[in-house]
Order: C-alpha cells, then structure tokens, then sequence
C-alpha cells in the first residue's frame, strides 16, 4: 500500500472510525459493568442490577471522600483561574524583560510528571513541619492547573480588540472600570470555561493527591484503596459512572461556553480553543 | 535598571502566578534537591552534604533497571502513540470540513473521565476473563483465554498509549492547521505526486507539532506509576515506583529524592537531546 492512498480521504476515515471505538473502549466498559448483578468484573455478563448505585449511598467513608475533593475542586478552581487571568492577560497584552522564562516556569508543570510535583512539595511541606491537609491538596493542585487555565484564558485575550479598552479609556473609565465593564463580559465565557475544567482535573487528579492528602482523603484517592478488594470494584464502577456523566456534563458545558467567547469576539469557534 | 511603563503593568500583572510558581515548584524542587544530599538515619535525617544516596542509587542494580526500563517504555509509548496520532490529525485537518470542534471534543471526551479507572478499565480488557479474550474466544479464534497479555510490559505500553492519544493528537493538528496551503498547490503545480508532495512539503512542515506531541508525551510517562502498579505485575515495575516504596514503606525519603532528581537530569537531557534532532531535521523550513 503506498503513503498517498493511505491519506486518501476513504482509508483515514475508517481508520479515525476505528481509532475511536479503541480510545472509547474502556470508557464504554464502565457503565456495563457497573449495572452487572455479578460481583466480578469479568465477561459474560449476568443481568441487570441497581444495587452497586444503592451501596455508594450507603458508604459513608465514600461521602466524606466526595466532599473533600469537592470542596478541594471548587477551591483550586477558583484559585487557578484568578491567578491564570492575571496570567494569561500579561502574557498576551504586555511585553516585560524574561517573558520566556516566567512564562516558562508558570507553564512547566503541565509535562512534569506529577511524582515530580507531589514529591518535591511533600518535601518542602516536611521540612517546614506544614501537616497534610486539604490545603496542601489544593495547593498542588492549583499548581498544575493554573497552565491550563493561562492556556484558555489566552486565547479568550487574544481575541480581544485592544481599541475597546482604548476607547473606555478615552471615555473617562478608570483601569478597574474598564477591566470590569468592558473586558470583563468579554472574558466572561473563557473564565467559566476555565473554572469548569480546572475544577474537573483537581476532581480527578491522583498522583499529587495521594502524595499530599492526610486523613481526609480525596475520591481519587479513596478509589485507589478500593481497588485492593474485589469485592468493592462492582460499586467503584457506579461510582465511576457517576463521575463520567458529571464530568462529560461539565465538559460540554465549558465547550459551550468557551465557543460562545470565540464567537463573541468574531473568531473561528472551530479552533482548537483553549488546550493548546 | 528603568523598565518602561509596559513592563511594569506586564510584570506587576504577572507576579502572582510567578510568585505560586517560585513558591510552589521552585523552592520545593530545589528542597529536593538539598534533601538528596541528605541521609536518614533511622527517623532522623543526618544533614551533612554526602553523595552517599547518589552512590547507592547509580551503583545499585535496582536503578539501573528500572531507570532503563522506564524510558525503554516510554520510548515505545512515544513511538506508538505519535505514529498512531499523525493520521488523525492529517484526518482532522485535511479532510474534515466543519466539524472540526465536534471530532477534537470526542477525542478529548474519554481522557476527562477518571484516570484511575481507566487504567483499572484496561485490566479488565486484557485480564484473563478479559474483553479481549472473551472476544477471541467468542470469534473461535483461540480455545483458551491468552494469560500472557496482563501484567507485563506490553500492557503497561498498550496502557500508556492510550492515556496519552490527545496528548500526541493535538499538537500535531494544530502544526497542520498552521501550513498555508497554497505550498501543496505550489507543490502540486510544480509535478510532486501525492507522495513526494506529502514527504517534501506537509511532513517537514508538521515537524515542530511531531516533536511537541513526542516530548509531550515522552516526559511524563516516565514518570508514571499507576499504569505500572495495575497492569504491570512484577516485570512491569517502573522507576516512578521506586522512588514512591523508598518514600512510603522504606521511609527512606533522601535516597527517593536522589533517585527523583537522577531519573529528571536523565530525562532532561534525553529531551534535549530529542529536541535538538528534531529542530535539525525540521529546522530547515523554517
């Protein structure tokens, strides 16, 4: 087969078709397994059942858990999306000696790998004697999710006419004024995009989690002692349903969000948006 | 030193997050690396500066290992999940027309959803009642269940790829998006074939997306230790493993951080060094 009929439009199509189902396979397990009436998660399967939903309600240690690491996304989300505005906006409205470099730092922890990070801040919070709590979860967690947020949130900028806030200006508005009444509402989209997403990868996020959380454990973290007994996997599996349609929910969510920005401010909506 | 109006408003703008990023990976990474020098005695760590911990990681079989097998994987991982990647992006920015959005927004879909439980996932489908074998046996291809496909290290990089598809898929999309395409109607115009036009013109172009979903890709996944831990069995084990059983279980927090700060000062110069080929052989069309 030579290169030029496999990019062909037909063969790349079949082959995206098949490349889906492969990346959608173990999502798609999920829910199957989690209404299986049988306590092994294994095929053939053997009927339909409610109950591993019913043992979630049921599971106390699981509710702390959730609370925890709800009260840590909201927090961190909150957190990272403040100081990647701040971010984001001197990165693409401003020119300062050692761009490259600050930016750089702010962005790096987006491919260290997270036992880097969970590491080195256990370390430093060993030696100046801080305890593991929620708040060196959050701590961590903003860490890594602040590039994430400078990423949306450039692109929400970039799209901004530097001529309003001129315009504002000119008009009388203060700084503070014109930050609120006019780049505000244009923004507007891409914060809560932002504030969506941030808060989906603090909700999920394990490794830097187990490294830092003390008694009160984060979901992630209560998931992975669960995984030890087989007998708890079938409810851990309705709890990972649960968690994929809240999180597909409040992804789709912060897509519409994120197009309405682009769209508001004229750009292509069809861009590759805020990850890159 | 006088800075001008704008880099001050830049650089006032721009100190918070800095600041977080001094305060919470800076200082911390240096810590580590003071801590490394370190040695624990017992529940007492001894500060006088050694290379004690550095010796027993490099001297020790146990690094050299697990040090070599971690980034034989991850060279895998990379090679697969790149390769498989460029198609799809090619896919997404050549032939697509408007639903561009709608086709990344499914191919991100499935990495939003719980990290753990999709490795844990893929144990079930390579597991000896697994889907995979439960398949192979339903189409009579095979009359036992395969038990060599868990718990090795083919499973860890079948794993890996996997997790890190959009990882790989996105920077080479946009790189595409990014070729102006009246260079392939020049090319097209001038007597390159599909073939020589995709190799001369598309492929040198698409370089610098090939080398950011590599590195991308290739950094972190050394340093998993999930994946390892789930579908890896005892062959599987990698370096990231390591360094968390000194840290928990041997108590031994020093020598964890020698053998952190070994495999990063490896891994960054790996890097480099990929990065460097890389602007080499895309370099010239820039």
């Amino acid at each position: 087969m030579n290169i030029g009929r496999f990019f062909s439009r037909n063969w790349l199509t079949g082959y995206a078709v098949v490349y889906m189902l492969v990346l959608y396979l173990p999502v798609v397990l999920l829910p199957l397994f989690a209404f299986n009436a049988s306590t092994i998660i294994a095929f053939p399967l053997t009927g339909f059942t409610f109950e591993w939903f019913g043992v979630l309600f049921e599971t106390k240690a699981l509710h702390s858990a959730v609370q925890n690491s709800l009260i840590i996304a909201v927090i961190t989300s909150i957190l990272s999306t403040l100081l990647g505005t701040l971010g984001a906006r001197a990165m693409v409205r401003y020119r300062f000696p050692l761009k490259r470099g600050i930016v750089g730092l702010i962005m790096v922890p987006l491919i260290l790998p997270e036992i880097i990070v969970g590491v080195s801040l256990l370390v430093l919070l060993m030696q100046i004697g801080i305890s593991l709590s929620i708040w060196t979860v959050i701590a961590g967690h903003v860490l890594i999710c602040v590039p994430f947020s400078v990423a949306i949130l450039s692109s929400a900028f970039q799209g901004l006419d530097p001529s309003l806030e001129e315009a504002s200006m000119d008009l009388g508005e203060t700084r503070f004024g014109t930050f609120r009444r006019v780049i505000m509402p244009l923004i507007l989209p891409g914060i809560i995009s932002s504030l969506l997403i941030t808060f989906t990868i603090s909700l999920d996020e394990f490794i830097i989690a187990f490294f830092l959380t003390g008694t009160d454990v984060t979901l992630p973290v209560y998931i992975w002692g669960q995984m030890r007994f087989p007998t708890k996997l079938p409810s851990v599996m309705a709890l990972g349903t649960i968690l994929l349609v809240l999180s597909v929910f409040l992804l789709v969510l912060g897509e519409v969000f994120r197009r309405r920005s682009a769209s508001r401010q004229g750009q292509d909506a069809s861009a590759t948006g805020g990850l890159m | 030193m006088i800075l001008s109006r704008e880099s001050r408003q830049g650089l006032t703008l721009i100190s918070p997050p800095f600041l977080y990023a001094i305060l919470m990976l800076a200082a911390p990474m240096v810590m580590v690396v003071t801590f490394s020098f370190w040695t624990q005695n017992y529940l007492d760590l001894d500060r006088t500066p050694t290379f004690a911990n550095y010796r027993e990681a490099w001297t020790g079989e146990i690094f050299r290992v697990l040090m070599l097998r971690s980034l034989m994987i991850s060279f895998f991982v990379t090679i697969v999940t790149v390769l498989l990647a460029f198609p799809i992006a090619y896919f997404l920015s050549f032939h697509v027309k408007r639903q561009k959005a709608l086709w990344l927004f499914l191919i991100t879909i499935p990495f939003w959803t719980s990290y753990l439980l999709r490795i844990f996932l893929w144990k079930v489908i390579l597991g000896y009642n697994g889907v995979l074998n439960s398949a192979l046996m339903g189409l009579g291809l095979i009359d036992e269940p395969l038990d060599f496909i868990l718990y090795n290290v083919p499973a860890v990089i079948i794993t890996l790829a996997h997790a890190w598809a959009p990882f790989a898929i996105l920077p080479i999309f946009v790189a595409l998006e990014r070729i102006d395409r009246s260079l392939l109607e020049a090319a097209e115009d001038l007597g390159d074939g599909p073939v020589r036009r995709f190799l001369r013109v598309t492929l040198p172009l698409a370089m610098p997306g090939v080398l950011a979903s590599t590195l991308i890709v290739f950094i972190p996944t050394v340093g998993d230790f999930v994946t390892p831990r789930l579908v890896g069995g005892p062959d599987g084990v990698m370096i990231a493993n390591l360094i968390q059983v000194y840290f928990s279980k041997a108590n031994n927090a020093p020598l964890a951080t020698a053998l952190a700060v070994s495999s990063m000062l490896i891994v960054a110069s790996i890097s480099l060094v990929i990065f460097l080929i890389g602007r080499k052989i895309g370099g010239r069309t820039q």
